[in-house]
């Protein structure tokens, strides 16, 4: 994450990275504490340096099987999971696992 | 006032990884070389698999075995007194394998002349889910005795593999593991996933694990 952010960063000849908007999707079992620490360590001394990170979190979205029909479902619910439109069982999941860099905020 | 900007980036974090992994599937491809991911908590028997495997297919295929204990060698010397040939991976204390681990691990042992090897992960349910190793089929084993409700706790881990094996079976009436509950809960994360019961002990569906591995590695060299 923090090579991508300073790929970036270095390319637009910023002075400094303020924020990084971070999309991640529910099922990834991250704690927005601790990817803050690790960040916090990996950065110093960068361009990135005390960066703020912003994580817009990804619902998980499954798509029924037998109609088509897309809907957010809660972590707990997963495991029992049925279409809400025709009640069918078998699901494949569209979002959820996301995990990338949206943008930056620099000065 | 500094000015500031924003910079839009839309890349994905694990995209090395990911390329890397596309690159280990295509060269597998031409080396005709299945290359099999085992995952499982430490301790459900991923090296008792990999033996009971060995000795079903060891005279049907060319088979090697890629290990990632956390620095142990007893592992590998287990999987190498089969006389297979087996390569120890050392994560120096990681918790998974990425896909350039893995490619070197391949490396090592010379996949040009193997039908099969088989990718012993760390023994851990969360980070060996969050990297694709470039393997054709991913394999999870769950134990009885670590209890039905894991697919509750483990969602991502049971929604990457191809095949759940429930190990040591032959201690399920004297646990008061569902196993009902535990299929529905499996199938509901992951509606294409095979299920086989089995138990490296009494050997009960080793043979049914046997063959969908020997029919997929088929399909895969002759395809």
């Amino acid at each position: 994450m923090l090579n991508i952010v300073l790929e970036h960063a270095q390319k637009h000849q910023v002075q400094k990275v303020l924020a990084v908007h971070l999309e991640i999707g529910k099922l990834k079992d991250f704690d927005e504490e601790w990817i803050q620490q690790y960040f916090d360590y990996l950065s110093r001394g960068t361009l990135a340096d005390g960066a703020k990170l912003k994580i817009e979190w990804i619902p998980v979205v499954l798509q029924c099987q037998a109609c088509s029909h897309s809907f957010d479902v809660e972590i707990e619910r997963l495991t029992e999971i049925q279409c809400p439109r025709c009640a069918a069982t078998n699901c494949s999941m569209i979002s959820g696992r996301d995990y990338r860099v949206k943008q930056i905020e620099v000065s | 006032m500094e000015e500031i900007r924003l910079i839009e980036i839309k890349e994905e974090i694990l995209a090395d990884n990911d390329a890397v992994a596309k690159r280990t599937r295509e060269r597998l491809k031409r080396e005709r070389t299945f290359l099999l991911n085992l995952m499982s908590s430490p301790g459900a028997g991923k090296t008792s698999l990999i033996i009971e495997t060995i000795r079903e297919l060891k005279d049907e295929f060319r088979m090697g075995v890629i290990e990632a204990d956390i620095e142990s060698m007893v592992d590998s010397r287990k999987v190498a007194s089969q006389g297979v040939r087996a390569v120890q991976i050392r994560t120096g204390g990681l918790c998974h394998l990425d896909a350039s681990m893995v490619q070197k691990g391949l490396d090592a042992i010379e996949t040009g002349a193997l039908d099969l090897v088989i990718l012993e992960n760390v023994g851990n349910l969360v980070c060996p889910a969050e990297f694709d190793t470039g393997a054709i089929k991913n394999v999870m084993i769950l134990s009885v005795p670590e209890g039905d409700d894991k697919p509750l706790k483990y969602p991502l881990m049971f929604s990457v593999c191809d095949v759940v094996v429930v190990n040591k079976i032959d201690y399920i009436d004297r646990s008061d593991f569902d196993r009902q509950a535990f299929g529905e809960r499996v199938l509901s994360l992951n509606s294409g996933v095979k299920i086989i019961d089995a138990s490296c002990k009494t050997r009960e569906g080793i043979p049914a694990w046997a063959e969908w591995l020997r029919q997929e590695i088929r399909q895969f060299t002759n395809g």
